[in-house]
């Protein structure tokens, strides 16, 4: 790692960076992708300075790689997004691919998704492109080493925190790995929202600033994932929520979930990125658990909210 | 602090999905010696364990809380006492009052161009809250009068350090971005760097001078 304990007594013989003849484990970034970044588990507890918690959008899928890879939960991965990834392996590193399922290469040579793969030194890993869902996740044993930001290595794209977006020819340090991969008989893998992404939504805490009208229309209306979408939020399309006050809400703080409604009526269903204070008001919350389903929903699927009652 | 009618509830605590709440109150003040009430019992170790605690203009949002409902019962109950004046040494920002809005402002307050700088290095502000970016705060302490809109139209980019003005809050961009607020000056002070303990300069609660620099 990099940007740590290089001013302790310790920091001559812990230099990672000198050594062996083929350097430090790293990966080549060969072909980024669309939108390819580092994530983690984010950087909660700083909300207040307006930094937001960021982290991987299917958490489940992020968890399991690093899992099945033999890392602990918080180790860093690629969280790609439609058309995968292709990196470079400097020396030889065990892989594993889940989130939305996807043709795996190693060197041209198909191999497994959703489960452990060694790519020998030099070898290119090609996540394709996400044959349902958006976002696939691809762990490395020992994790990727970039330097954190307060604590996370996760990329913030509405504060600009953590690595920049994989870009060609970038290198990737990788950590150390610490236990061997692990084994698993069958991945859950929940699938795309194909039929429809149904949303719980708890309402409030503005769920008052909108006609009865405006709820009814929230819990049967017919939503679209709008193409608009992004870490920051799952934007929707369909019917306008109506608003009962013409007032303007002070700023106040946001969670992750919040269905926040814009002045054009069309939800947004905040996500990892979202801002930490917002001035629209937000009629209610997608519980965290349910976010998965959303971070792999494509634009056009169909949305539907079903508003709970705290 | 605003005296509210008596039976009024001095605090309504607002469901934020399962695991959060937000605290509304009557204003701005209200809400920093909130903040500083949940700071204080958090150091005291008497408010159960939260991930996020985050003031805004008339809020205070809790999130990370294992029983929402359970603290916004007790919350209602507290004795929260009225945010102190003063107390601890205030972070002082050197500012060149040569920004892009400042003949704008100067109209609005009624003054002349060159009195802006003495008014505003005059006051002593206190950041409210932060959001916007990355240790952007927003401090209140401007006096009713000296209250500006923002911009009927926005910059598309705004450098970093400008110091400006909108409504009853002041601040500083600490990196350059867009942004709508009436800019006054620029100042060198790193409002934000991730490298340094702490990365924000100013946090909520801080409080905060200008000073005229050549």
């Amino acid at each position: 790692m990099t940007g740590s304990g290089t001013d302790g007594p310790m920091s001559e013989t812990d230099d990672r960076t000198t050594g062996t003849a083929a350097g430090p484990p790293a990966l080549t970034v060969v072909r980024p992708g669309a939108l390819t970044t580092v994530q983690d588990l984010g950087r909660p507890g700083h909300a207040h300075l307006g930094v937001g918690r960021s982290g991987a959008l299917d958490r489940p899928a992020h968890e399991l790689a690093n899992r099945l890879a033999g890392n602990p939960a918080g180790h860093a991965t690629l969280e790609t997004t439609v058309d995968g990834c292709a990196v470079r392996a400097g020396t030889a590193v065990t892989a594993v691919v889940t989130g939305a399922p996807c043709p795996v290469r190693v060197d041209g040579r198909p191999v497994a998704w959703g489960a452990a793969v060694r790519v020998p030194a030099g070898a290119v890993l090609d996540v394709g492109r996400a044959a349902g869902g958006l976002r696939s996740y691809v762990a490395f044993a020992g994790g990727l080493a970039v330097p954190p930001v307060l604590g996370s290595r996760s990329r913030d794209l509405l504060s600009g925190l953590g690595p920049e977006p994989l870009a060609a020819g970038a290198v990737l340090p990788l950590g150390a790995p610490c236990g061997p991969p692990a084994h698993a008989d069958a991945v859950p893998w929940a699938g795309p929202p194909v039929g429809g992404l149904v949303l719980p939504v708890v309402l409030g805490p503005r769920d008052d600033w909108f006609t009865p009208a405006a709820l009814r229309t929230l819990a049967r209306g017919a939503f679209r994932v709008a193409a608009a979408s992004n870490r920051i939020g799952l934007r929707t399309e369909g019917p306008a929520l109506e608003r009962a006050t013409d007032g303007e809400l002070p700023s106040e703080g946001m969670v992750l979930g919040a269905v926040q409604v814009p002045p054009d009526g069309c939800p947004v269903v905040f996500l990892a990125d979202h801002p930490t204070t917002g001035g629209y008001p937000v009629v209610g919350v997608v519980p965290e658990a349910e976010l998965a389903a959303a971070a792999q929903a494509v634009p056009g699927t169909p949305v539907r909210f079903v508003p709970v009652r705290g | 602090m605003t005296a509210h009618p008596v039976g009024a509830p001095p605090r309504r605590p607002l469901r934020v999905g399962p695991h959060a709440l937000l605290v509304e109150v009557a204003g701005g003040e209200e809400a920093q010696a909130l903040h500083a009430e949940l700071l204080r019992r958090r150091a005291a170790g008497t408010l159960p364990a939260v991930t996020e605690i985050v003031p805004a203009a008339r809020t205070v949002l809790l999130d990370g809380l294992a029983d929402p409902q359970a603290l916004a019962a007790d919350i209602v109950r507290w004795d929260v006492p009225p945010l102190a004046a003063s107390g601890g040494t205030p972070v002082v920002l050197p500012v060149r009052y040569d920004g892009a809005d400042l003949a704008e402002v100067a109209a609005l307050w009624g003054v002349a161009a060159d009195e802006v700088a003495g008014i505003h290095s005059g006051l002593e502000f206190r950041v409210a809250f932060c959001g916007f970016a990355p240790g952007f705060g927003y401090l209140t302490g401007l006096p009713a009068h000296l209250h500006v809109p923002r911009r009927a139209t926005p910059r598309t980019a705004v450098p970093a350090g400008a110091v400006g003005l909108a409504g009853p809050y002041t601040g500083v961009y600490p990196r350059s971005s867009p942004g709508g607020w009436q800019l006054i000056g620029r100042t060198d002070a790193v409002l934000w760097d991730a490298a340094r303990e702490p990365a924000a300069l100013l946090a909520p609660g801080t409080r905060v001078r200008f000073e005229v620099s050549a």
